[in-house]
């Protein structure tokens, strides 16, 4: 709780400011960074922004808390980002999410047509028992429908 | 043996390479080795100042390179130690004046007779360093924990890797208790992003303006609170396994309790 409290702008504003020793380090890392790739600080700025966006796309995370850093390994740079994820996302996109369709526990997900059927059959009674037993171990069955359509 | 030849370099001008070369040198000296300083920053030549040896100059390094002189009459012996001496760099003259292949020749000639041959870089990256470099087979990257210095050092770093020559970091001017409250980036900070393995570090210290303005090097004075720093970086640069000096300050209760022992 404190660990995620500490890292809040509430936090730094009612303590201060980050030292300017961290400042220098992160402003050095990036700096250098482009020097070494010749790609100007905006442009790493835009690649993290870019990199969360995609990650975004698939899981449900949240950029407040994502790091994206730069790490100068013995030889070479290295780029590492932490990302913590909320949730696997309700609503991901259709054409990576039929890729997925090959991992196990996605699969009863990523089959609409099948679902459908089923739905169409039973009685009132058979969607209560029906959806649950699809094995919506990721979600549940009010967004195993919109993840269907999607 | 043929001695070792290291360039004293830093991309940034003013973090302490003239300092560090003579330092080093008289610490090198002070233990009897064989040590020649070579002062490579042609048209600012400063390490003749440093050491005290400005008056003493009858031929410098350009005047050698161009044969019109021995390369023994333009060595200057320094007083206080036996076994050091100063090659000067030309004041009149500018950088072209030596090539690359020049100045290897010439180190390769004083690594002859001496253990150590330590060559002061010009700041920069341009002709003045490449001839700095050339002479050398391994170098000492001084650097300060500010971002200016840094970014520099990282650029020479890549170009000492570039040629394949072996380097160290000296990290000059930190300030421990800006350390300690989070206002100056740490040794271990600057050795990261560097990505180089650190031989000293020493802490600011008013004695350096003093003996520099004396014209004598900073180790020669036992009282000096660097000196027994420089001794250190010497014994670690012979491959003595010491660890870094420590630069934690005493704490306002240690340091009370200290007085209270010795009241």
């Amino acid at each position: 709780m404190f660990e995620f409290f500490k890292n809040t702008e509430v936090f730094k504003t009612l303590f201060g400011r980050e030292s300017s020793g961290a400042t220098a380090r992160e402003r050095l890392r990036l700096v250098l960074l482009s020097d070494h790739l010749a790609l100007a600080p905006d442009v790493v700025d835009a690649l993290k922004a870019e990199l969360l966006e995609v990650i975004a796309r698939y899981v449900d995370i949240d950029p407040e808390m994502a790091e994206v850093t730069f790490e100068q390994r013995e030889r070479e740079l290295a780029m590492l980002a932490s990302v913590p994820i909320k949730s696997v996302r309700k609503d991901r996109p259709s054409a990576p999410a039929q890729r997925t369709a090959n991992g196990r526990a996605h699969a009863p997900l990523n089959q609409p047509p099948r679902r459908r059927r089923r739905r169409r059959r039973p009685s009132p009674a058979a969607p209560p028992n029906g959806a649950p037993s699809d094995g919506t171990l990721l979600a549940p069955p009010g967004t195993f429908e919109s993840s269907a359509q999607a | 043996m043929s001695a070792r030849r290291i360039v004293v370099t830093s991309g940034k001008g003013g973090v302490g390479k003239t300092t560090t070369t003579a330092n080093l040198g008289a610490a090198l000296a002070k233990k009897g080795r064989r040590v020649v300083l070579v002062d490579t920053d042609i048209g600012l030549r400063n390490l003749d100042l440093v050491m005290g040896v400005e008056k003493r100059i009858v031929f410098d390094l350009v005047e050698v390179v161009e044969g019109r002189c021995q390369l023994r009459q333009a060595l200057i012996r320094d007083k206080r130690f036996e076994s050091l001496k100063i090659l000067a760099a030309a004041q009149t003259r500018d950088k072209t004046a030596v090539s690359e292949e020049q100045m290897d020749k010439l180190m390769g000639e004083l690594a002859k007779s001496n253990d150590y041959v330590i060559i002061d870089c010009p700041a920069g990256i341009e002709h003045g360093f490449r001839n700095a470099v050339a002479g050398a087979r391994e170098a000492i990257v001084v650097t300060t924990p500010e971002v200016s210095a840094i970014r520099d050092a990282d650029r020479v770093v890549g170009k000492l890797r570039e040629r394949e020559i072996p380097l160290q970091l000296i990290i000059n001017r930190v300030r421990p208790e800006m350390v300690k409250a989070g206002e100056m980036m740490s040794i271990e900070d600057v050795g990261e992003i560097l990505g180089a393995d650190i031989l000293g570090v020493i802490p600011d210290d008013e004695g350096v303006i003093d003996t520099t303005n004396r014209g004598e090097p900073l180790v020669l004075d036992e009282t000096q609170k660097l000196a027994a720093i420089y001794g250190r970086i010497a014994r670690r640069l012979e491959g003595e396994d010491l660890p870094l000096t420590d630069l934690d300050p005493p704490s306002v209760f240690s340091k009370f309790f200290t007085m209270w022992k010795a009241g």
